[in-house]
């Protein structure tokens, strides 16, 4: 039984992120800053922007040059990217200035800043195929850059359909699952203890 | 007191066993959504978002036909941008290098681009022509690849003596060149270009790759980037047409491009391949940020610079844990 990969699996994911830890009720009483409301709102503006984008996929590319309701939804979106990268870089600056990375937690870390360089790879595409001058700018400048590195040979930033299956499968799928190990990551380890906390110290401990 | 490094790291990564408070992570996350959807649909209402008509090539041929003519002749004689690119479009040149590495080239041709036929032959021939670009277009067919040369050369050589003004050329041997060029310029003049480039003779089609390097072998595409404000010289990488934030979180990539020697295409050999250097230092900056827990100095500065006081003053207070010195 317990040579089960099944088992194996289970028990593994058990003992390290039970379901007390994936849904707290209770959280270390040094959580006391509004620096710790960013990651949040980052993962809320990356809801926004899936739901918004979901839309949008469905109604194509160019819905919204001709449709208010497309207009909106496609507002939404862009707000929620710019939103999004704020809260995400807010975070990031939060977590360098804790050493968050301490006490083991340097695959947290790693897979934040992994999820802050996808993340951009997915807004630049995102740039790509708005079907406006902004794309065919933007596609005419980058492509030089991408080419020169030999990357476009597969990445190829002026075809638009390339660039949108990209945008709207690939790539969020790619950001989605290191988000998600990222927010397993944090529940499992949990909040970084502050720095120069000891348990020796009075009152640390209890 | 204080512990070694060891028992701090173990402190550190243990599970936290001290004071605790009511958290309702459920509750905070269904909050923040709420906020930031409202504050999503509130920009959306007072500020739209940003959508500049794409340009086309009648609207290139119509406001800038000298330009756009000139532009005919270099695809024809070989002398634009894309026809003298390199890969992944031609061999024409050996491309951006960094040291002894050729990526550029390495990579090979994977995207073709044959500028005299894709970029203005094959779409004259979709066309029903007048009988003088009828013919001319027979004449070119006919010509063996070096009369062809000879003429389209000539011309474009003309065109630039007379700094772009087609009016101003002096009659010379440039065989159909002319009648061509002016062909494509009607034809672009009337809207069958944008189309024909697109399709290039199929029904599916979504690669715009022949219609973006057209566009930028011309100054239309550069003047409008410039008159948006959207040059990579002064951080146009992170502007965005109109009123609107762009990728403001490009500031990095888009500050090498501002500085010596990268903005300095006559500077070698950096100048002269800065976005391949560009692209190499990103890279390295990149994975630079990914392993800053790794990097002696990078990951001491949150200790030595105590700006985790103000994060955590209510714990440090609480607790009457003084700063110490690193």
């Amino acid at each position: 039984m317990s040579e089960m990969w099944t088992a194996k699996l289970r028990n593994k994911w058990q003992k390290n992120l039970p379901i007390e830890k994936l849904l707290p009720d209770d959280q270390p009483a040094y959580v006391a800053s509004w620096i710790y409301v960013f990651g949040v709102l980052t993962l809320s503006a990356l809801a926004v922007i899936i739901f918004s984008g979901v839309i949008l996929a469905f109604e194509g590319p160019a819905w919204y040059h001709v449709s208010h309701a497309g207009k909106f939804i496609n507002s939404m979106h862009f707000w929620s990217v710019q939103m999004f990268f704020v809260f995400m870089v807010i975070h990031l600056w939060g977590k360098y200035w804790m050493a968050a990375w301490r006490g083991n937690r340097f695959r947290t870390w790693a897979t934040g800043a992994i999820a802050f360089v996808a993340s951009i790879a997915t807004a630049f595409t995102g740039y790509l195929v708005q079907t406006n001058f902004d794309s065919q700018w933007i596609s005419f400048e980058a492509k030089d850059g991408f080419n020169s590195m030999g990357i476009g040979a597969f990445f190829n930033v002026t075809n638009l359909g390339q660039m949108l299956l990209l945008h709207v499968a690939f790539l969020p799928l790619l950001l989605g699952v290191i988000t998600v190990i990222h927010v397993l990551m944090v529940r499992r380890r949990g909040v970084v203890p502050p720095i120069d906390a000891e348990p020796t110290v009075s009152g640390v401990g209890r | 007191m204080s512990i070694s490094k060891k028992e701090k790291e173990a402190f550190d990564a243990a599970p936290w066993s001290g004071a605790t408070k009511r958290y309702d992570i459920v509750k905070e996350g269904s909050i923040a959504v709420a906020i930031v959807a409202i504050l999503a649909i509130g920009l959306s209402l007072l500020m739209g978002s940003p959508d500049e008509t794409p340009l086309t090539f009648k609207g290139w041929a119509v406001s800038n036909a000298d330009n756009f003519y000139a532009t005919a002749v270099q695809e024809l004689a070989g002398t634009s941008g894309s026809a003298t690119y390199g890969a992944p479009y031609n061999k024409a040149s050996e491309g951006l290098n960094v040291g002894p590495l050729w990526l550029q080239k390495w990579a090979g041709v994977s995207h073709p681009v044959d500028t005299v036929n894709e970029f203005v032959i094959a779409p004259l021939s979709t066309q029903v022509m007048s009988t003088d670009i009828a013919s001319a277009l027979a004449t070119w067919k006919a010509a063996s690849d070096k009369q062809k040369q000879d003429w389209a050369t000539a011309y474009d050589d003309a065109i630039t003596k007379a700094e772009g003004k087609i009016s101003a050329v002096p009659a010379g041997a440039y065989g159909p060149v002319p009648a061509l060029a002016q062909g494509l310029t009607d034809m672009a003049k009337g809207g069958a270009l944008d189309a024909a480039l697109l399709s290039q003779g199929g029904f599916f089609q979504t690669d715009n790759t022949k219609q973006i390097l057209f566009f930028g072998d011309g100054s239309y595409l550069d003047d409008a980037g410039t008159t948006a404000n959207l040059q990579g010289g002064t951080w146009g990488m992170m502007n965005e047409t109109g009123r609107y934030p762009g990728q403001a979180w490009l500031w990095l990539y888009s500050f090498w491009y501002q500085i010596p020697p990268f903005n300095n295409e006559e500077s070698k050999p950096i100048g002269a391949n800065a976005d391949a250097y560009i692209m190499y230092l990103m890279g390295a900056l990149s994975l630079g940020l990914i392993l800053i827990p790794v990097i002696p100095g990078v990951k001491s500065l949150p200790m030595r610079i105590p700006i985790h006081r103000g994060i955590w003053r209510q714990y440090y207070a609480a607790n009457g844990i003084k700063r110490r010195k690193k």
